[in-house]
């Protein structure tokens, strides 16, 4: 089942993919750069006891394609927000991009965020702690309407201080009440994930047993 | 409601021209207003203004250079003016609507000016493009370091999470938001907020340009998505580190008076990272809007320095 949510002039398009098996807490996935949501729930995900949904980003899946271009991660933060509003209090895994955001709504939403676990997918590095010598890139169309040539662009050169997203890490781990709210399963340690990891706080598990704890958090 | 004095939308100010022409360019696909002010055949000075404001802010400044032999060209913001409402705004998405409007100009190098927020993307056009600019002037939109709120990391954290929060909601209820009607004097008066040196006059002819009359009252046309404040990864410190090697020469005016919507710029803070030859110019009397408190002399600056 789809359900169509607003996000300013954008409808999201937010998926679910498995309904609870009891009264649990919803497992909100969200995709790496370029993908868009599964069709079934992933592997590592079985053992979950509430419903498992899945959010198509702005601009990917069945979400609006907005003319011009203009992604930032923020922005998408923002789409996972307006997901976290319709769904109430959840637990989040990201791939790649989805990574990203995932650890940027659980610093900015600690209360709704019930453990985020952060995975490998596309899009993990972005455009580096730094940027470099100024440009303007332009996206490669051709394919399908979505994903967006605009977001592959915008969305793989944003930078990303390694010390703006241990910050992120940090309205977690003081504000969200849990001792353990960020989970890095990723592999790949781009800076801004080294960063993170290094916090006190943030545990590096798997998606199977980050689960498994989340499950048990009220 | 009763009528308005400048519901026809004769609202005059001294000095104040409206543009010449107007045209649409397509920049990614969103339609981007862009006017001139003087002769077509005059060669091309491209102005950008700051946020929150539109081409037409420029109604007094654009002439006296169309006066001085410029073909002056600015364009509305996306979102602002007469511009197209985006889904999304970004930095990098401002900085190619104005590579759009530059294109829309010619190939050859011409004198670029920018305001705050179009100081700080026509520096970048500047940067990433210095075969495409002749001369570069930048009214309080240079980057230099802020100095953080001096308080304890537990507040900070607060700080923020508080601002990330409002922002956003901001987000969760924008699908719906609109800009609050009012009488001409009403929205004179709020914009005298955002700009409170500038005369109520000045803000009441501002209202009949960047607003529009609806059944219930004046509104800004502005993208009620928009909202002042934010945050992001971005540290001035990076375009800090590239201004010794800016291409292009420079003209940076500063207003020494510190207000809201200023850069809380200094000279002393700017003067080590400016491009050799760069020049500095500021005034006493006047804050961040420089070229609306003192149109004439910076627009003799102006000319003088692009001569």
């Amino acid at each position: 089942m789809t359900t169509l949510l607003r996000h300013s002039k954008v409808d999201l398009a937010l998926h679910e993919l498995r309904p609870g098996r009891s009264a649990g807490r919803p497992l909100l996935l969200l995709h790496g750069l370029g993908e868009r949501s599964p069709v079934a729930p992933p592997a590592g995900t079985d053992g979950w006891p509430g419903p498992v949904v899945a959010l198509d980003f702005t601009g990917h899946g069945e979400s609006t394609v907005p003319a011009g271009g203009g992604y930032t991660p923020e922005q998408l933060m923002a789409d996972a927000d307006i997901a976290l509003a319709h769904l109430g209090p959840s637990t989040v895994v990201g791939r790649g991009l989805g990574a990203y955001v995932a650890l940027l709504v659980a610093g900015a939403r600690p209360a709704v965020v019930r453990g985020a676990v952060l995975a490998d997918g596309p899009g993990l590095a972005g455009g580096g702690p730094t940027p470099g010598s100024t440009t303007v890139l332009l996206p490669h169309f051709g394919g399908p309407p979505t994903p967006d040539p605009y977001a592959l662009v915008e969305l793989a050169t944003d930078v990303r201080p390694p010390d703006y997203a241990a910050s992120f890490a940090r309205l977690a781990i003081q504000l969200s009440g849990l001792d353990e709210p960020v989970t890095v399963a990723a592999r790949a340690r781009p800076e801004w994930l080294r960063a993170v990891a290094d916090e006190p706080g943030v545990v590096e598990d798997s998606v199977e047993a980050a689960l498994a704890a989340y499950g048990l958090v009220r | 409601m009763t009528t308005d004095p400048g519901d026809d939308g004769t609202v005059t100010y001294p000095g104040a021209r409206r543009p010449d022409r107007q045209r649409t360019v397509r920049s990614d696909g969103l339609a981007i207003n862009v006017v001139e002010w003087g002769d077509e055949q005059a060669p091309p000075f491209l102005l950008a203004h700051g946020g929150f404001d539109f081409a037409g802010t420029f109604d007094v400044f654009a002439p006296m250079l169309a006066a001085g032999g410029w073909r002056v060209v600015s364009w509305d913001h996306r979102g602002h003016g007469d511009s197209q409402h985006a889904s999304l705004y970004s930095w990098n998405a401002d900085v190619r609507d104005a590579l759009a409007v530059l294109d829309s100009v010619g190939d050859e190098p011409l004198p670029i000016l920018g305001h705050s927020k179009g100081g700080g993307i026509t520096l970048q056009v500047a940067e990433a493009f210095p075969h495409r600019v002749s001369h570069l002037v930048n009214i309080d939109g240079l980057p230099t370091p802020r100095p953080a709120p001096d308080v304890a990391d537990h507040v900070r954290t607060q700080l923020l999470a508080e601002e990330l929060g409002r922002w956003l909601d901001h987000h969760r209820t924008m699908a719906a938001a609109q800009r609050k009607p009012g009488t001409l004097d009403e929205l004179a008066r709020r914009r005298a907020r955002m700009n409170p040196r500038l005369s109520h006059e000045w803000l009441r002819y501002l209202v009949t340009v960047g607003g529009r009359r609806d059944a219930d009252g004046w509104r800004w046309k502005i993208d009620a998505a928009l909202r002042m404040g934010g945050f992001g990864p971005y540290r001035n410190q990076w375009g800090q580190d590239r201004l010794p090697g800016l291409g292009p020469p420079l003209l940076a005016i500063l207003g020494r008076q510190p207000e809201q919507m200023g850069w809380g710029t200094e000279s002393r803070t700017l003067e080590p990272h400016l491009p050799p030859g760069a020049r500095l110019q500021t005034f006493e009397d006047a804050g961040h809007f420089v070229h609306i408190e003192l149109p004439r002399q910076v627009a003799d600056l102006v000319l003088e320095f692009v001569a």
